[in-house]
C-alpha cells in the first residue's frame, strides 16, 4: 500500500523515515521524494498489513500521512487508447491489451504525473 | 478474373457482398491465395484515427436582422476566417483561443458543436450600405447553421515518420512529448489499416470516392496538400457533413507545449476488382516502414536514425544502437479498427455503395520544400567579429582587465591551439574576486560546457539557444572549433530596421 507522507523540516531535520523503520521494523520502500530546506514529501510503499503501524508511527513523529488507494486515473470518456502515455511513464504503468485498449497496472504508479502532460486528450489525472 | 464496380455494387445491394477489413485481408490472401481471395472478397475496408492538424469546417450562419457582413469572427473566442462573403467562415482546427490558448481551439469548437453543445459567435464589421450592422453576439447549436461542412485539406497520411529526441532536454512537439537522450520513440499511423497504404498506386482512391469521415458518409475531394506519394507519403483532401458526425470518431486534443489538433476517424472502402487490388490490400504492418527522425535537430532536414516498420513500432519497443527504446503511438489503433469495422457494417447493410474516382490522383508526385526568395538573417549578418578571448592559463586578474577594456561580459576561453575550451563571464570573475580561494587561473573558474553557434546558422535558432539555456552570448565557432566572433543579446538589436537585409 502506498502512503504519501508530508513533513515539516523547520524544527531541525528529524530522520522520520529512518526512525520509523527502526521503531517498527518495517522495511519502507521510498518510491519518490521531494525534500527541501523547509519541508518534505515522500511517497512510500509498505506491506498492506503493516500500513496502519507505519502510518501511526509517522503521525506520532509529526508527519501528515495519507493512504493512497489509487494510482493515476483515466477518464474513459476522454481516452481514445492512443498510447501516448505508454513510453512516457518511468514505471511502465501503461500497456496495450490484445484489443489495443489501454491497460493500467495501478499498483506500479508512484503518482509522478509525467503522463498527465503527455496525454493529448487530457484524460489522465491524479486521484483527489 | 476481373470484377466490375457495378458487379460489386450489385452484391452490396443484394446483401451478398463479402466485406473484410484491411487487417483481416493478409490472412485471407495467405489462406486462399491471390486468385482465391479475389473470388472471395468484394470489398476491403480501411480505417485510421489520429491527429490531423490540417482540418476544419466551413460554416454558414444565415443572415441576421439587420444584416451584417462579418469581417472578424470568433467562435468561443477562437478566431475563424473572415474573408468569405458576409456570413460564411472557415474554422481551422489548430487556431487557438484568445483566452484559453492551447487548452482550447478550433478543434474543440468543432467537437463541441458535434457533441450538441452551444457555441458563442462574436463578430464585427465596418458596416456597409447593404449590411449596416456592426457587431453580433449569439449562441449557436449545430442545427442553427445552414451548412456545417467539414473540409480537411490534408488528412490520412499514407505513413508518418517516427520521432525521437537526441538532446538532453524534453521536447514538446506535434509528435507529443519526446524524452531526452533518446528516451522514447513516438509514432503515428494505422499501418496495415491505413487507406493509402492499401492503395499506394492510387488506382481506387481519387476524387468523388465515398468515405467514412468522423461517422458521416463523406468523400475524397482529391489529393491533399503536401501530397507526396513518390516517397510513400500521399495525403488526401476530404469532406463530409459535420451535422452527421459523431464525437466517437472526432476528438479535439492538445499536444502540450505545441498546440491544438483534431483527431479524425477516416476510412475508405476499396473494391476488390483484380489481382492488383488483392496484392495491395494484403499489406501488413511489417511491410510498411518509416524513418525514426531526430526532432532534436531544429531543421527541415532532420537526420534519420534508422528505418523501422509499423510492426516493430507497435511491438512496444524498438532497438537503436543496441538499446531498447520504448515506443508510444499517438494515433489509436483500436479506434482505427472501429472505423474499418463500422465501414464494413455500412457496406454489409447496403447503406454505402462504392464508386471509382471521377478524377485520378497523381501517384508519382513529390512535395517540394518552400521556395525562399529572401533568406532569413543568419548569425554572420549580426555577429560581433571584434571578439576578445582569453587563454585558459591566464590569471583571473587578466580576465577582469580584458572584460573592462573589451567592454563585454563574456570572454571565450581558448587553449594553446586557439581552440575554444570554456567561457568566463563578468559574474564568474566577480565571484572569484569576492571569494578569493584556490582559484587563480581562468581555467579554474571557467565554464567548460559552452553553448556555441556557427556563422551560417539561422538567427532564430541561435535565439532559441539563448532562451533555452538562459544565457546572453554565444561564441561563434568555425569547423575547427576556433572562435571567430561572438553573438550577444545586444547584437539582436541589429535585426531591427532591416540592417541585415542586403
Amino acid at each position: 500500500m502506498k502512503l504519501l507522507v508530508n513533513f515539516s523540516r523547520k524544527k531541525g531535520s528529524k530522520p522520520i523515515i529512518a526512525q520509523v523503520v527502526r521503531d517498527t521494523g518495517v522495511l519502507i520502500n521510498v518510491e519518490r521524494a521531494v525534500i527541501d530546506s523547509s519541508e518534505g514529501e515522500a511517497l512510500i510503499d509498505v506491506p498492506d498489513d503493516q500500513c496502519r503501524l507505519v502510518s501511526d508511527s509517522m503521525i506520532s513523529l509529526g508527519a501528515n500521512v495519507r493512504i493512497l488507494e489509487h494510482g493515476i486515473s483515466v477518464n474513459e470518456s476522454e481516452c481514445v487508447d492512443c498510447g501516448a502515455c505508454v513510453s512516457i511513464c518511468p514505471r511502465e504503468v501503461f500497456s496495450m491489451d490484445k484489443d489495443w485498449k489501454l491497460q493500467l497496472a495501478e499498483e506500479r504508479c508512484v503518482l509522478c504525473g509525467k503522463c498527465i502532460e503527455a496525454c493529448p486528450h487530457q484524460a489522465l489525472s491524479l486521484p483527489l | 478474373m476481373h470484377k466490375s464496380i457495378d458487379q460489386i455494387n450489385e452484391r452490396i445491394r443484394d446483401g451478398t457482398a463479402r466485406v473484410v477489413t484491411a487487417e483481416e485481408m493478409p490472412a485471407i490472401v495467405a489462406e486462399l491465395g491471390e486468385e482465391g481471395a479475389l473470388k472471395e472478397v468484394d470489398v476491403v475496408t480501411t480505417g485510421t484515427f489520429g491527429a490531423m492538424c490540417s482540418s476544419g469546417a466551413f460554416l454558414n450562419f444565415g443572415h441576421a436582422e439587420p444584416p451584417i457582413r462579418m469581417e472578424r469572427i470568433w467562435l468561443n473566442n477562437v478566431e475563424a476566417y473572415g474573408g468569405l462573403a458576409a456570413v460564411d467562415t472557415y474554422i481551422g482546427a489548430t487556431q487557438q483561443s484568445d483566452t484559453l490558448e492551447e487548452q482550447y481551439g478550433g478543434a474543440h469548437v468543432i467537437e463541441d458543436l458535434v457533441a450538441g453543445k452551444s457555441v458563442e459567435l462574436r463578430a464585427s464589421s465596418r458596416g456597409t450600405d447593404c449590411y449596416p450592422r456592426r457587431t453580433i453576439n449569439t449562441d449557436l447549436l449545430l442545427e442553427n447553421f445552414n451548412q456545417a461542412i467539414m473540409c480537411n485539406p490534408r488528412n490520412a497520411y499514407q505513413r508518418y515518420n517516427a520521432a525521437i529526441n537526441s538532446t538532453d532536454r524534453i521536447l514538446h512537439t506535434y509528435m507529443g512529448v519526446l524524452l531526452p537522450n533518446c528516451g522514447n520513440v513516438s509514432f503515428s499511423g494505422a499501418g496495415t489499416l491505413n487507406p493509402l497504404s492499401n492503395d499506394p498506386g492510387l488506382r481506387l482512391i481519387g476524387s468523388g470516392v465515398p468515405i467514412f469521415l468522423c461517422g458521416a458518409q463523406g468523400m475524397v475531394i482529391g489529393e491533399g496538400t503536401q501530397h507526396s506519394p513518390a516517397g510513400g507519403y500521399g495525403t488526401l483532401m476530404v469532406t463530409g457533413n459535420l451535422k452527421e458526425m459523431s464525437q466517437e470518431y472526432l476528438r479535439a486534443a492538445t499536444m502540450n507545449g505545441y498546440g491544438v489538433t483534431l483527431y479524425v476517424g477516416l476510412g475508405i472502402p476499396l473494391p476488390v476488382l483484380d489481382l492488383e487490388v488483392v496484392r495491395a490490400t494484403a499489406v501488413r504492418d511489417q511491410d510498411i516502414s518509416v524513418d525514426i527522425m531526430d526532432y532534436g535537430v531544429p531543421s527541415r532536414n532532420r537526420p534519420a536514425l534508422r528505418k523501422v516498420t509499423y510492426a516493430e513500432l507497435r511491438s512496444g519497443a524498438v532497438e537503436l544502437n543496441g538499446e531498447e527504446i520504448r515506443t508510444s503511438s499517438l494515433s489509436s489503433f483500436r479506434k482505427a479498427r472501429q472505423v474499418a469495422n463500422e465501414l464494413k457494417h455500412w457496406i454489409e447493410r447496403g447503406s454505402m455503395q462504392l464508386a471509382l474516382p471521377t478524377r485520378p490522383i497523381d501517384a508519382k508526385k513529390s512535395a517540394k520544400p518552400m521556395h525562399q526568395s529572401i533568406k532569413g538573417p543568419r548569425v554572420l549578418d549580426i555577429m560581433d567579429r571584434q571578439v576578445v578571448s582569453i587563454g585558459e592559463n591566464e590569471e583571473i586578474r587578466t580576465a577582469a582587465k580584458k572584460l573592462l577594456k573589451g567592454d563585454t561580459n563574456h570572454l571565450p576561453v581558448i587553449n594553446g591551439n586557439n581552440v575554444l575550451v570554456g567561457i568566463v563571464t563578468t559574474f564568474d570573475v566577480s565571484k572569484a574576486v569576492a571569494n578569493p580561494g584556490k582559484a587563480h587561473l581562468v581555467k579554474d573558474i571557467m565554464k567548460t560546457k559552452v553553448i556555441t553557434t556557427t556563422a551560417d546558422e539561422a538567427v532564430d535558432i541561435a535565439v532559441q539557444k539563448l532562451e533555452q539555456h538562459n544565457i546572453s552570448a554565444l561564441p561563434v565557432v568555425d569547423s575547427g572549433h576556433h572562435v571567430i566572433a561572438i553573438l550577444t543579446a545586444m547584437d539582436l538589436g541589429k535585426l531591427f530596421g532591416g540592417r541585415w537585409l542586403k
